[in-house]
């Protein structure tokens, strides 16, 4: 084994994503800013998959994307082992990144919003071998029925526009898309959330086979906090940009230190009916203490 | 009105067709589904995309988008306030159509943002579905909008009035939708997957938020969702559904805890729990006879009330 194997494939480090917000007038002046993520720091190993969980408007997406480079950064370091070597993706131009792009890939939250509808399906999945120049139409056809059939859908549904499709189909599409292009690294935002439990299944497991198979590496945006415990080895809780509490699954469910954590937990329905939900609704004096200190 | 409704059921659905014609023919997507909904109980809808729980839905408020239509059966609705009411042979003009969708029945739909309008106030919207069905003042309505949105959990209410759809994110506007609903304060509440985009704290409190209302005003909800813990968590009664057909119902204990048709044990093994942890997850097609569905096969009923379609020779001995 050489050194780069044990290397995390991706480290961030203070990663910052502030939004301003305008004043109303003409001038528009910045009278303040959203810290959507603010100063996370955190690795992923080879083939491993982390969680990252959080409540709503809590900055998960946003730091998903800015790690991808789809945001720009306000600070902080993302370092990223490519194919030929690391590289550390906050300060590389557009130019420099297109080819990282086909390494790293993102399966999107809104399957309804995330497809192109004028263009046929088979055209949606094809379309990132085309952007990146690879292969000959036969080539790039074949390639797309092959991942169309590992997401289970049928070489028919090929010719059909998105709006054709089930909000479960759609997310398969946009799954398919993302793993056209054979990438290291892909972020899950919400991948399964819009799926019933038996599609979410087979994606789950499509996800976990592909990951053995390619040696993929995850991060997983998720709310669902039973399919998060699944399929994640370690899982980052975040809390109005910040990283409250990161931990290895079956310690963070069985020892939940945070008290935002140990409220989202509380949270979870469980599927027994004779368990009742008791969930936590209000935040914690202590809670409010140990965000006041962060 | 004197005359109480002749029974403890709210809604009775008796085989239920809706058609859609596509160019590739007829779709039958729900084909003979009949079930009642008990005052005062949640009914939840569980089943694979596709099964036909919005369009069972959709009928109930007659919102079947054209070229699909109900091709046969009946719905009725046992009003407290009204006579019975023969949904399916209502007139598209009728009056009491447009009662039965405002005030009656109300619906949360899967997607949120079609229930909002983007160009006026969230507090304009819920301010207006309260006076359409509560005679009250301007201040009053806006009394009742800000404590409702304090509910549904979204902070600062008296100012998130003041703004626009666009203004929230996904899981607030679906809590504004939910709100709107809640005003109302109908007799039955149809729930089109309200909790799917909402994180789970969020979700507690929504869930919270329907059960309560329930006991406070008495009224009965329809869950559709594919979430076997809220359904566990909310709801009285179970239907699941397959290729628009009922393939089981019964009490929430009886269809999740010990359940009859191979298919519903199917859907119960697919969900991520920890014993499985990091395996491959059962999908309904690795659990024996889970797809051999015979869709002509009508619905049993069982000696403790619960429905299963089945041939009697696979109904297991103990349960009958
Ligand atoms: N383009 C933007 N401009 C201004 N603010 C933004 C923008 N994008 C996100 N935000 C804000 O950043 C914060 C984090 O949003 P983000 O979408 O990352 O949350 P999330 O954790 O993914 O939530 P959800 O679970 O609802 O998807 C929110 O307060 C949001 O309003
Ligand atoms: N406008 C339409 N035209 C043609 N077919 C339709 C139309 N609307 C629904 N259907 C069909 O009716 C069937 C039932 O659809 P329905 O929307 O009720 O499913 P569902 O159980 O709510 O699924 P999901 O969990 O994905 O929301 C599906 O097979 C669908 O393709
Ligand atoms: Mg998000
Ligand atoms: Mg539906």
């Amino acid at each position: 084994m050489t050194a780069s194997d044990t290397k995390p494939l991706l480290r961030v480090q203070n990663l910052c994503k502030f939004f301003p917000v305008h004043a109303k007038g003409i001038r528009r002046k910045v009278i303040d800013e959203v810290r959507a993520v603010d100063h996370v720091t955190f690795d992923i190993q080879p083939g491993e998959t982390l969680g990252l969980v959080g409540e709503s408007g809590s900055g998960k997406t946003t730091c998903a994307r800015t790690i991808l480079r789809a945001l720009s950064p306000t600070a902080g370091r993302v370092h990223f082992q490519s194919e030929d070597g690391e590289v550390e993706l906050s300060s590389l131009s557009e130019h420099a990144l297109k080819p990282l792009r086909q390494q790293m890939q993102m399966i999107f939250q809104d399957p309804f919003s995330s497809l192109n509808p004028r263009m046929t399906v088979g055209g949606i999945v094809e379309e990132p071998l085309l952007i990146h120049g690879i292969g000959t139409p036969a080539e790039r056809r074949e390639k797309a029925a092959d991942i169309l059939r590992k997401v289970d859908l049928l070489p028919e549904h090929r010719e059909r526009y998105p709006h054709a499709f089930s909000g479960g189909q759609r997310q398969r599409i946009g799954i398919a898309r993302a793993l056209i292009l054979r990438p290291r690294f892909i972020v899950c935002d919400e991948a399964v959330s819009a799926l019933d439990v038996s599609v979410q299944a087979q994606v789950i497991n499509l996800l976990m086979d592909l990951q053995e198979e390619f040696h993929l590496t995850y991060l997983f945006v998720a709310h669902d906090l039973g399919v998060v415990r699944h399929i994640c080895d370690r899982i980052a809780v975040m809390r109005n940009g910040k990283l409250v509490e990161m931990k290895k699954t079956e310690e963070l469910f069985s020892n939940p230190e945070h008290p935002y954590t140990q409220r989202l937990l509380s949270a979870i329905p469980n599927p027994d009916p004779d368990i009742p939900l008791r969930p936590i609704l209000e935040a914690s004096e202590e809670e409010e203490l140990a965000e006041a200190k962060l | 009105m004197s005359d109480k409704a002749p029974n403890e059921n709210v809604i009775e659905v008796e085989d239920l067709r809706v058609d859609f014609p596509t160019e590739h023919g007829l779709v039958h997507a729900v084909a003979g589904v009949s079930f009642s909904v008990k005052r005062g109980r949640v009914l939840a809808i569980v089943g694979e995309s596709g099964s036909g729980k919005s369009v069972t839905a959709f009928s109930i408020l007659r919102l079947i988008q054209p070229p699909g239509y109900i091709a046969g059966g009946s719905i009725k609705l046992f009003s407290q306030k009204e006579p019975p009411i023969d949904i399916t042979s209502l007139k598209e003009d009728d009056d009491l159509l447009y009662h039965l969708r405002g005030g009656l029945v109300s619906m949360i739909f899967q997607e949120p943002m079609t229930a909002l309008c983007p160009v006026y106030t969230v507090g304009n919207q819920i301010c207006e579905a309260i006076h359409l069905h509560k005679d009250v003042t301007k201040k009053e309505a806006e009394r009742i909008a800000v404590d409702m949105l304090d509910r549904v959990g979204i902070p600062k209410p008296e100012i998130r009035l003041r703004q626009y759809p666009h203004e929230f994110s996904g899981g607030m506007r679906q809590r504004v939708v939910v709100a709107m609903a809640l005003v109302c304060m109908p007799e039955v509440l149809i729930a089109d997957e309200p909790t799917t985009a909402l994180d789970v704290t969020i979700q507690a409190q929504v869930l919270t938020l329907i059960k309560d209302l329930r006991k406070e005003l008495g009224g009965s909800v329809i869950f559709i969702t594919h979430d076997i813990g809220v359904v566990a968590q909310i709801a009285d009664d179970v239907i699941v559904m397959n290729q628009g057909k009922i393939l089981e119902s019964g009490s929430v204990r009886q269809v999740l805890k010990s359940p009859v048709h191979p298919y519903t044990r199917g859907l119960l093994a697919a969900i991520p729990s920890l014993s499985q942890r990091g395996s491959r997850l059962p999908t309904i097609d690795s659990i024996p006879g889970a797809r051999d569905i015979d869709l002509t096969v009508p619905l049993h009923t069982l000696s403790d009330g619960r429905r299963v379609a089945l041939p009697t020779e696979k109904i297991p001995a103990t349960t009958t």
